[in-house]
């Protein structure tokens, strides 16, 4: 692995008084490496900004240590992190165009006026702003603003770049190109970047490894694909993914050579003892009840499965999106074919075990996933 | 303006002469008076049509009021000097210390922040005349009574609350992040201050000193209590035209007149700020 470009270790940030105050961010220890990017992905106040705040030097660490390429800087002004930045409300300096506004954060650097109008240049093209860079930041749209405060951060060479809600203003089309585009020229030149986002999609398409984090705890630090794959608990499990996960309770029996779910209206998923490994057979049996989630892509209508009933059936011109009524709950399914269910339709669903999530139903962490342990 | 009637536009012209007239008039007649003899201003009916003079003018300046009992030296420009050194001091120490104040108010939340704002605020609750007895009494002792420094001393309880609560607004208007973005890019919090904050919160700094200016120089009580005649400004120095022989009606308008002419400037150049100043909430984050 190559060396790490930033290490936080055991950091703790209150708001007020240590241990009395607000507990934004609990015990929060990553290492990301150099050349990575990585996204801090969470609702609102989970600590994501906090974070990324703590890793500026605009919020006091309350406790733990953050290193910035093997120094410690937890405790240093901003100026001497060697971080850049985009903020989420641009921030851009209003008396200063948007040219000058990319050119004064290399201010710092020292380079001659021919270097900074090519990096200029070069960036403008990058983010589509080259029309506008004449301007001034109050006349120009929330996007534009945003991408020229994307710009101010990226033209930088720093050991790390922030990037907090990058691209939340953007429309949609604009910011599926601007995507790859950043991710290239974040990658062509070895940057390490963190970004905080509560969109998962951007997340994805961006961050090399996501951090999923809830109530200031970090949930998961993994790749996309094993977020998806794995979530190390119901929270994970349920917030990345779209549609989310189908959770549901569920009690576990045997009956002869099958291990049955028992879900609520007397619905019961069957299994074969054997299409489970032996440690998650034996995991499942020591426990009485647990929660058991299956993705929508997972689910699966099948004459001999459990029945259902239709409540909503949406074709998003791509796939289709069917609720169901199942046990006691609701079921999402996505089937990429156009479905015709009327609405109150009797269905019959079942799901694979190697795609069954099961999760401990107090603690909420991971036990198994699909046949394997977790 | 292309959708309003002849009629709308008539009707707008005159109410707003109207109101010209009613805020002018006061001003207007001063003026008028200021060109006139006490025999002509005091004459009844008062005349509208007099032949101007200048002799009020003339005395100011010289010095030399010529009265039924005879010459009395007056020291208006003595006065005016005073009012404008007074009130440009004042200002000047209350940015000074008012400005970096107010900054520190706006970004930092330190403990009892609020309560020391708040008391420099209250400074402005109590009524002079309260205040002035003790602190006259605690002056003569300290040796500042009817000095500058003394006086401008005194007048920072009229203008250090003024600018700080106004400044202190202006900065909080900022979004703190354009203030970070600069930290970030690799400079000192000072160098943040100077070349961010304060530019950002100009026009409001402006306006403030400007208000700080004007009620410094309309400042009567402090003055008249606190000065004796060589360090009293205008405000004070006014009461020298009520003589033994008579109040004197047409210096005491030319006093104004030429009294109220610095701020009436100052408040004219700066109406510009002013006005950005209090649009500044249309800086976009």
């Amino acid at each position: 692995m190559s060396p790490s470009a930033i290490t936080l270790s055991g950091v703790d940030k209150f708001y007020g008084p240590i241990d009395r105050g607000v507990h934004a961010v609990k015990n929060l220890t990553m290492e990301i490496a150099k050349g990575e990017i990585v996204a801090l992905l969470g609702s609102s106040g989970c600590g994501k900004t906090s974070t990324l705040r703590m890793i500026a030097g605009f919020e006091e660490v309350s406790r733990g240590t953050i290193a910035v390429a093997g120094r410690k800087v937890h405790t240093l002004p901003p100026v001497r992190r060697n971080v850049a930045m985009a903020f989420e409300g641009y921030s851009l300096y209003p008396p200063l165009t948007v040219r000058e506004n990319m050119a004064f954060a290399l201010k710092a650097a020292r380079l001659a006026k021919s270097a900074v109008d090519a990096k200029v240049a070069n960036i403008a093209k990058l983010l589509e702003i080259e029309d506008i860079l004449e301007r001034y930041p109050s006349s120009i749209s929330g996007g534009q603003q945003q991408r020229a405060s994307l710009g101010r951060a990226l033209i930088r060479e720093a050991d790390l770049h922030l990037l907090d809600e990058p691209m939340g203003q953007l429309e949609p089309q604009l910011r599926a190109v601007l995507r790859g585009r950043i991710k290239h020229f974040i990658k062509e030149r070895g940057l390490t970047a963190i970004l905080v986002t509560h969109d998962q999609t951007e997340a994805n398409a961006l961050a090399d490894r996501i951090a999923v984090m809830e109530g200031g705890v970090l949930q998961q630090f993994d790749t996309p694909d094993r977020l998806k794959e794995r979530p190390a608990n119901l929270f994970t499990g349920t917030f990345v993914g779209e549609p989310p996960m189908n959770v549901f309770e569920a009690y576990v029996g045997t009956a002869a050579d099958k291990i049955s779910l028992k879900l609520p209206d007397g619905l019961s998923l069957d299994y074969d003892k054997d299409a489970f490994s032996g440690p998650v057979r034996d995991e499942l049996l020591n426990r009485q009840r647990v929660v058991i989630g299956v993705r929508p892509y997972a689910v699966r209508r099948s004459k001999d499965g459990v029945p259902a009933t239709v409540s909503a059936n949406q074709w998003l011109g791509d796939q289709t999106h069917i609720a169901a009524d199942f046990a006691g709950g609701s079921l999402v399914l996505v089937e990429h074919d156009r479905t015709r269910l009327e609405l109150g339709a009797p269905i019959k669903v079942s799901i694979d075990p190697k795609n069954l999530h099961v999760f401990d139903q107090a603690s909420g962490d991971a036990i198994s996933h699909g046949t394997e342990l977790a | 303006m292309e959708h309003t009637s002849l009629l709308e536009r008539i009707l707008r012209g005159i109410a707003l002469a109207l109101v010209v007239i009613f805020f002018m008039f006061p001003i207007v007649w001063i003026l008028m008076m200021s060109f006139q003899t006490n025999e002509t201003i005091l004459r009844i009916p008062p005349q509208l049509v007099f032949e101007p003079t200048l002799a009020n003018y003339t005395a100011l300046i010289t010095g030399k009021l010529m009265t039924a009992a005879g010459t009395l030296d007056i020291a208006f420009m003595r006065n005016l000097c005073n009012s404008v050194f007074l009130s440009v001091t004042s200002v000047a120490v209350a940015l000074l210390l008012g400005v970096p104040a107010a900054y520190a108010f706006a970004r930092h939340k330190f403990r009892g922040s609020e309560d020391i704002a708040f008391t420099l605020l209250s400074f402005r609750f109590a009524p002079a005349l309260l205040v002035l007895l003790p602190l006259t009494l605690y002056f003569q002792k300290l040796g500042l009574a009817n000095t500058y420094i003394g006086l401008i001393w005194v007048y920072q309880l009229i203008c250090l609350p003024l600018i700080l609560w106004i400044v202190r607004g202006y900065f909080e208007d900022i979004p703190a992040d354009i203030e970070y973005a600069y930290r970030i890019a690799g400079h000192s919090w000072f160098a943040t201050f100077r070349k961010i904050a304060l530019p950002l919160a100009g026009p409001g700094i402006a306006a403030a000193g400007l208000l700080a200016f004007i009620f410094a120089w309309n400042n009567f009580v402090f003055a008249l209590v606190l000065a004796s005649a060589d360090k009293q400004p205008v405000t004070v120095g006014a009461l020298a035209f009520i003589t033994s022989s008579g109040i004197q009606y047409g210096q005491i308008s030319a006093a104004i007149v030429l009294s109220i002419t610095p701020t009436l400037a100052l408040a004219l150049y700066a109406q510009r700020y002013l006005v950005e100043g209090l649009s500044l909430g249309a800086v976009k984050g």
